[in-house]
């Protein structure tokens, strides 16, 4: 059963692009990769069971991330750069730095131009510390066959030699960071929420695994760690964020957060960076001038599922 | 209270031997149970058949299921005390004993389909944040609890006085009585706005499930109790009167009515609109996509259901022991599938994005629900062994009286 759940996702693999001269890397995958960490059994009993995970007493009794004073928060990331040198035997930063003023974030994707390589895809993985096994992507890339939209149509299953393929377009799917997320308000414990430069993040330290958030998202933005997350420790990103990307432990949810760990030093999300074709645009929707203000005002855009008041801040648009 | 502790002790260490073989059969059943949870514990939720596709399974199916067990104490409640119906009156406090025991492996199950149970914590107001008024789930662990602390605590004073030799205090338990008959409706109304709130699902997200839910839960509850009393009734020498179960499988008969009246309207709005959202109901009933592991189950749940039906319809089958035993068993079988597994799996098929991905419960998600189910059972066994012999007046402050023989009844 297990088994099947981490080949699944195989046929995902990045692609080739038709006029790319590079080689196509090599997607993560593959035994080789894994380093299982070596558990005490839980012969122990069922409280040394849950202790699993190198949960320390700080771990246990830390508060909700927003409850925390600054003092607590400098204690929590010292004590997690600690943790996952040990883990890792990298120096991590973990930022825990809050919204730049006068931001709210928005996405915007032109279907005209994805050609469906994948990049996106992989480039997140690697930026974001997903799990690669049992493997967590937060980017599915839909192909549609052309003139239908219709999602129970489409398929993330598609394996050509090279992209773009005649007769198809494409339609990456992530997080839509709502304005009016489903997600968030059923959350029985708060551990998920929207910053106030919009971002909607998770506090994986809160989180108790009901996996209600998951029910709740009409996108598929929101991936469980059904297992103890798997990350070769040369491929691990140690950059990172309290709210992004910092490893993360077995059985919480996680997603995409626009790389906050990026977007809040004035990066561009990894996603953003890799696409090959420039077909992923980001910025700040309260600067009339931004790039993403100028597509949402002079393109024509649509959002995925309008019909459910959803209100996402990632846009779909047509360059032509 | 050191005496009543000591003398329920001895009564629960006393019994003949066929109590003594069920409950070390139930003993096994949950050690072979914590043995998977621990299992499970120890591997993470990678155990379970789950995915990040159908990300509830077989524990929430069953958790649901009970729900409606526990909501239908109510169904006894109202005759009892409301309409004063003599036959009824007598047995409420054994419903009550199922509804306490069916809360109680609700709560596991929910903690079971936890991923960190370690910080179920950040659930307790103050100490954690529970997410109330916003989130449904908060809710829900509100009303759970606090029906089960209806349940314990009215049979429990009910207990008390005649443990005492006493007659209760009307006027001050019947606030509670009555109280815990629209909090019945409340538990099973909360659960169902769970799902029925997600627009995302458009399996669930329809205005007929919180109504349908509470006509199965009246269908199974008292199917489940029929059964209980006649148990009861056999092995101990409490009197229930034939009247007593033939009223209440009279009520199944209605409640049975408005569970298939509600699932046709779901049919006809689903089929004849032909939009997106009847592809759960597609998956559920003829498969979608090639896939359709839940059909067989899920045409047997409605066979029986409508076998039952007829059974409980017809007076001559309804006061038949033989046949109202089967369309008992019918019954709580074809709502345990189609509330349970039939209920949450095509929720999530297909997933937002128009995957089919299937979803079937592992050995360990079923052992551990065993080992659940067990505890529950056990549980129930224990309360009656006390509560019986007090209703009986065997067990008293001043005469603990066992008897030699149990009693065969009828």
């Amino acid at each position: 059963m297990s088994e099947e759940k981490i080949k699944a996702p195989d046929p995902i693999s990045e692609l080739k692009v038709s006029s790319d001269p590079e080689p196509s890397q090599d997607s993560t995958e593959g035994s080789e990769l894994i380093n299982r960490r070596g558990f005490v059994q839980g012969t122990v009993g069922m409280l040394a069971a849950m202790a699993l995970g190198s949960c320390s007493w700080q771990e246990f009794f830390q508060n909700n991330f927003r409850r925390m004073t600054k003092e607590e928060i400098e204690q929590t990331v010292e004590r997690l750069q600690a943790e996952y040198k040990q883990k890792y035997g990298k120096d991590f930063v973990v930022d825990a730095e809050g919204p730049i003023d006068g931001t709210f974030y928005g996405y915007a994707l032109d279907i005209q131009r994805c050609i469906g390589c994948r990049k996106c895809v992989y480039a997140c993985v690697e930026e974001n510390n997903q799990s690669r096994d049992p493997q967590i992507q937060y980017i599915r890339v839909l192909r549609f066959k052309d003139g239908d939209m219709d999602l129970e149509h489409s398929t993330i299953y598609y394996d050509p030699e090279e992209v773009p393929e005649k007769g198809y377009y494409y339609l990456p799917v992530q997080c839509q960071h709502c304005e009016n997320p489903p997600c968030t308000k059923v959350c029985p414990v708060q551990a998920t929420w929207t910053e106030p430069d919009g971002i909607v993040v998770i506090d994986y330290n809160w989180c108790i695994g009901c996996r209600y958030c998951m029910a709740a998202c009409p996108y598929m933005g929101r991936w469980f760690n059904f297992a103890d997350p798997v990350i070769p420790p040369d491929k691990i990103n140690v950059n990172t964020h309290y709210l992004g990307n910092r490893p993360r432990m077995r059985n919480v949810v996680e997603k995409c957060t626009f790389c906050i760990q990026r977007v809040r030093k004035g990066r561009y999300p990894a996603c953003v960076e890799a696409c090959p074709v420039g077909a992923r645009k980001f910025g700040n929707l309260l600067d009339p001038n931004s790039e993403i203000s100028r597509i949402i005002q002079t393109k024509r855009v649509f959002r995925l599922k309008s019909e459910l008041n959803t209100q996402p801040k990632f846009y779909y648009f047509f360059s032509i | 209270m050191r005496q009543f502790l000591v003398g329920a002790a001895q009564r629960i260490i006393k019994g003949p031997p066929l109590y003594y073989v069920w409950v070390v059969f139930l003993l096994v059943m949950i050690a072979v149970g914590i043995g998977a949870y621990v299992r499970q514990l120890e591997v993470g939720l990678i155990a379970t058949g789950m995915t990040s596709y159908v990300s509830w399974g077989f524990y929430i199916g069953n958790f649901t299921f009970l729900v409606g067990v526990a909501a239908a104490a109510v169904l006894l409640i109202i005759p009892a005390y409301v309409y004063d119906f003599g036959p009824i009156k007598e047995i409420v406090i054994i419903g009550e004993a199922l509804a306490v025991s069916a809360l109680l492996m609700c709560l596991m199950f929910v903690t079971a389909d936890l991923g960190r149970p370690d910080r179920a914590w950040h659930l307790i107001p103050g100490l954690g944040i529970l997410n109330l008024p916003s989130s449904l789930l908060g809710w829900d662990i509100v009303v759970l609890n606090g029906y089960l602390f209806l349940n314990i605590f009215i049979p429990g004073y009910i207990i008390y006085r005649a443990y005492n030799n006493k007659q209760p205090n009307m006027s001050f338990i019947l606030p509670f009585i009555l109280l815990s008959i629209p909090w019945a409706v409340s538990i099973h109304t909360t659960t169902a706005f769970i799902y029925n709130g997600l627009a995302a699902r458009p399996f669930w997200n329809a205005s007929i499930l919180a109504p349908r839910f509470l006509a199965s839960a009246f269908c199974s509850g008292p199917a489940l109790i029929i059964l209980l009393f006649q148990l009861v009734r056999r092995y101990t020498g409490f009197h229930v009167k034939d009247e007593a179960l033939f009223k209440i499988a009279e009520m199944i008969a209605v409640a049975m009515a408005i569970n298939l009246f509600l699932l046709g309207a779901e049919f006809f709005k689903e089929l004849y609109s032909d939009t997106h959202h009847l592809s759960p109901m597609e998956y559920l009933y003829v498969g979608l996509q090639g896939k359709g592991r839940l059909i067989p189950w899920i045409w047997t749940a409605f066979a029986f259901n409508v076998t039952a039906f007829i059974i409980f319809l017809i007076p001559y089958t309804r006061k038949r022991y033989i046949t109202l035993n089967i369309g008992c068993v019918l019954i709580i079988t074809g709502i345990w599938i189609e509330k349970g597994m039939g209920l949450i799996i095509p929720g999530f098929i297909p997933a937002p994005l128009g995957e089919v991905w299937e979803y079937a419960p592992t050995s360990i998600e079923i052992l551990v629900a065993m080992g659940i189910w067990s505890i529950g059972a056990l549980v129930l066994t224990l309360l009656l062994k006390i509560i019986i012999p007090i209703e009986l007046g065997e067990f008293t402050r001043y005469s603990n009286v066992t008897r030699g023989v149990p009693s065969p009844g009828l």
